[in-house]
């Protein structure tokens, strides 16, 4: 596609207001479609295109973070303990891009989607666990309690080293990718660490805009952060996803799901076809 | 009428966030505070960090926008820059030349001036914690906390090979 520098910034802006709106109501996250979008449509190196997700994952991450605190849900405790393991892994993914070839980054990218279109289809069921719990859990102080309609409900945490492990791995492909990795880090907290799951999915929240920082520093080094790519990006996906968490109530949801998780499967066939063919 | 409504607004809002003893029969047995509950509860602070956070956010995109609409108004810039990457130009030969780059660069600092700042809210938010933390005298998740901002500012600094 070629355009002229005006149109090629309206039609990003566009494009990442529309992602960042989808990626809110269906709470899959915007991010994870830009960076695929902007590299196969409009022709951007991914290290650009990867840089300026970053930014707007950072963005909407922090915006939304305030919200979920205030309702109590998320712990506090377990997000900046596992923000070890995730933002040393951003730096760590952020360092393995500058190795990797970019045909590799392609095919991770589009595996990494490929589990997301999966993830959207079925959501995970609750895996709640009343033994006893981890004795790290203990130590680090990290079994706690959320509200209910029926008054305050307490959890222990499980699987402490496990989730850490799930953390790391979340990490490194948020800096290799550029993704908040909210899908993981959920699976992590919710599958592993066996919190329940609003605890899970707002205390990932929490961490990916920080994880997101960790790489995103990195980036900016390289010169990666790009203003004239990363200004409509970043102001798209916030504008969007603003709009997106005000619309909530009375969307159809679940058919949004659906229809996202069908643009990330063609987008992830995309891009593992574009890394084994080359063409970039 | 809609000067009865102006006034009716602030007035409701003043009254609803304090305490009604007016009302209350004398010898009402007042509660007191619950003994040994600190200030700096967990939840006090999460909804003062949350708020900067918040502001941040706000301040980062206001920002950007503030240098997007110059930038927007000068016609963006050619985006094969960052297609293919070909390097600085070249074409810094004349003096109107070297003023309108120098005008450009001044946009895009605005702009990127503005990213910095939204890279910069999630650390901040690190160190209010861990300053939160050393209020709760949780001296263990203080260091917890360190060794995330510490990370940070090793990504942020930038003394790794590049």
């Amino acid at each position: 596609m070629h355009l002229s520098p005006l149109a090629f910034t309206f039609a990003v802006l566009l494009t990442s207001i529309t992602a960042g709106f989808l990626g809110s109501l269906t709470g899959l996250g915007g991010g994870i479609v830009i960076t695929p979008i902007l590299t196969l449509l409009f022709g951007v190196k991914i290290e650009y295109a990867i840089g300026a997700t970053l930014v707007s994952v950072i963005a909407t991450s922090s915006g939304a973070a305030a919200a979920y605190v205030r309702e109590g849900f998320s712990n506090i405790r377990v997000g900046m303990f596992l923000e070890i393991a995730t933002t040393a892994g951003a730096v760590a993914g952020a360092m393995l891009a500058e190795w990797l070839p970019v045909s590799a980054i392609f095919i991770i990218f589009g595996l990494v989607l490929l589990q997301s279109a999966y993830i959207s289809g079925r959501p995970l069921p609750d895996r709640l666990d009343d033994s006893p719990g981890d004795r790290w859990a203990t130590r680090l102080k990290m079994n706690s309690s959320f509200p209910t309609v029926d008054g305050p409900l307490s959890y222990r945490v499980h699987h402490v080293g496990l989730g850490f492990g799930v953390m790391f791995i979340a990490g490194i492909l948020s800096g290799l990718l550029g993704i908040g990795s909210g899908a993981l880090k959920v699976i992590g907290m919710d599958q592993a660490m066996r919190l329940p799951f609003k605890v899970s999915t707002t205390t990932s929240n929490f961490m990916i805009g920080v994880t997101a920082a960790a790489s995103a520093g990195i980036y900016l080094h390289r010169g990666y952060i790009h203003p004239g790519l990363a200004m409509p990006v970043m102001l798209g996906v916030l504008g969007g996803a603003t709009f997106g968490t005000r619309f909530l109530i009375g969307a159809k949801v679940p058919l949004l799901r659906v229809v996202f998780g069908i643009v990330v499967g063609i987008l992830a066939v995309e891009m593992i076809y574009h890394g084994f063919a080359g063409r970039i | 009428m809609p000067a009865t409504k102006e006034i009716s607004q602030p007035i409701e809002s003043l009254t609803q966030g304090q305490e009604p003893p007016v009302g209350a029969p004398p010898g009402t047995m007042v509660l007191a505070e619950p003994p040994k509950q600190p200030y700096w509860t967990e939840e006090r602070i999460e909804i003062v960090v949350g708020r900067l956070l918040q502001i941040g956010v706000l301040l980062a995109a206001a920002v950007v926008l503030a240098g997007a609409v110059p930038y927007l108004a000068r016609g963006g810039e050619p985006e094969s820059h960052y297609r293919i990457f070909t390097g600085e130009r070249e074409d810094l030969r004349s003096v109107p030349a070297v003023l309108h780059d120098l005008w450009a660069l001044r946009v895009r600092a605005v702009i990127q001036l503005g990213l910095l700042l939204l890279i910069l809210t999630p650390i901040a938010r690190v160190g209010f914690s861990a300053i939160a933390f050393g209020l709760q005298k949780d001296y263990m998740y203080v260091v917890v906390t360190l060794i995330v901002f510490g990370i940070l500012m090793y990504s942020l600094m930038g003394h790794y090979a590049s």
